[in-house]
């Protein structure tokens, strides 16, 4: 199984480098979300700085369901079948295709926190605790839209069902990402913030392995 | 009489609202090639579906290679069957090389055989060409490359014949001839009888979800 996870995860970012995707739609579009507020509200007042952080994580949420999305939709029923049938378990599929989505999630939220950073100029301390809050919430993200397009693409509504799905879902990981920054604006500590995330995160890898072949037979 | 490859009894499929199959009884033996006709919406994609055990029925029983449908001892005969479907079953961004090199990595087989593959299918000169830049016939002829990389003994083919040129038509005729002489079986789902007919041993016709005819 860890052999065909590497092997799909493999050719997934290939074939999404080459789609460019995330690269070369998804990336700007989210920075142009965040440059709006700006625009609209005035470069040099505190409310950025207030707001920054909220608006890096909504951004992440939203354009990071359209990435997760498109890493489910990318595996058709065509593809899905032959996998099936060239012996590929299905809780293989869903960790190379969380894995590949987290990946590409982390491209994205880097991106645009330097763009927050630049823009927002949020007064953070403890800078380096974003190297970890960052990825666990990005895999988070990355296995709840995973998890969200199977169950949307089972009933064959995917496209409208998979957001409504993602969005709540992710509530607690968008609470505990919030909480943590504001923690490090207030120089406080995040520690329990982060280990909540990581308790989402090995719940939501369970329940996305346990659950792959019950949603693929359904 | 031999093990039938597959065999279905009274099988129905039902989806909300509709019921897509009924009261399906057919067996498939070795060395068959059966056509599957029928008009649009007529359940011939849904049956090939069961038939891969892709499909549990709703109601009904079956086995493929003798293990029964909707168990898991599906999982184990799964890597029998090759299923070439409507839309091809390729990663649109990898190349046709890559495509072929992604199944014989799964499969654990080396990466020359899936070279090989595409040459024999006439794709040799075109393996580094990306799937999205490929006609939808060099997409069928990719297909039945993994075909030839996989050697189903249970295969079947959804439309597989529209649309391609006569060299790739005979193409899937000598794949299903290799499979049905090597004792597997072949079932070809086609709404073009004549073209389909001349492929095939014996014709069986579904029509609102209902087998009703069958032809020798």
């Amino acid at each position: 199984m860890i052999r065909h996870i590497r092997i799909l995860l493999r050719a997934h970012l290939r074939d999404e480098r080459r789609a460019g995707e995330v690269t070369r739609v998804i990336i700007p579009f989210g920075i142009v979300a965040l440059l709006v507020i700006p625009m609209a509200v005035g470069i040099a007042t505190p409310l950025l700085d207030q707001i920054g952080p909220g608006m890096f994580w909504a951004v992440l949420v939203l354009f990071g369901t359209i990435v997760t999305q498109r890493q489910s939709a990318a595996l058709g029923e065509s593809r899905r079948d032959v996998l099936t049938l060239l012996g590929v378990d299905p809780a293989a599929r869903f960790a190379a295709a969380a894995l590949s989505a987290t990946i590409l999630l982390v491209g994205f939220a880097v991106a645009i926190a330097a763009v927050t950073i630049l823009l927002y100029d949020p007064s953070l301390t403890g800078l380096g605790w974003l190297a970890l809050l960052i990825p666990l919430a990005c895999a988070g993200l990355a296995m709840v839209g995973t998890i969200a397009g199977s169950v949307a693409g089972g009933v064959g509504t995917r496209s409208s069902l998979a957001p409504l799905l993602v969005v709540p879902i992710s509530v607690p990981i968008l609470l505990a990402a919030a909480q943590a920054t504001e923690g490090l604006r207030a120089g406080a500590g995040i520690l329990r913030w982060i280990l909540l995330l990581a308790v989402v995160d090995v719940v939501l890898a369970m329940a996305g392995v346990l659950t792959a072949r019950p949603l693929e037979d359904s | 009489m031999p093990s039938p490859i597959a065999s279905l009894e009274s099988v129905a499929v039902r989806r909300p609202g509709a019921l897509v199959l009924r009261d399906i009884s057919f067996r498939l033996d070795p060395g068959e090639a059966v056509g599957l006709f029928g008009a649009n919406g007529s359940g011939k994609t849904t049956l090939l579906r069961v038939l891969a055990t892709l499909l549990r029925p709703s109601s009904g029983s079956g086995t493929v290679f003798g293990a029964r449908l909707g168990t898991a001892a599906v999982e184990t005969v799964r890597p029998r069957i090759g299923l070439v479907a409507h839309e091809p079953a390729l990663a649109p961004h990898l190349s046709l090389a890559e495509n072929l090199q992604l199944v014989a990595d799964l499969i654990g087989v080396e990466r020359a055989a899936a070279d090989r593959a595409l040459a024999d299918v006439g794709l040799g000169g075109a393996a580094p060409r990306l799937v999205v830049h490929c006609s939808n016939g060099m997409k069928r002829r990719a297909e039945f490359a993994r075909i030839l990389l996989t050697a189903p003994r249970l295969l079947l083919l959804d439309e597989a014949h529209v649309g391609l040129d006569p060299d790739a038509a005979r193409l899937v005729a000598h794949t299903i001839e290799t499979v049905t002489t090597a004792g597997g079986a072949v079932v070809l789902v086609s709404h073009e009888r004549e073209r389909a007919g001349m492929m095939i041993q014996r014709a069986v016709e579904l029509s609102g979800g209902t087998l009703t005819a069958v032809a020798s």
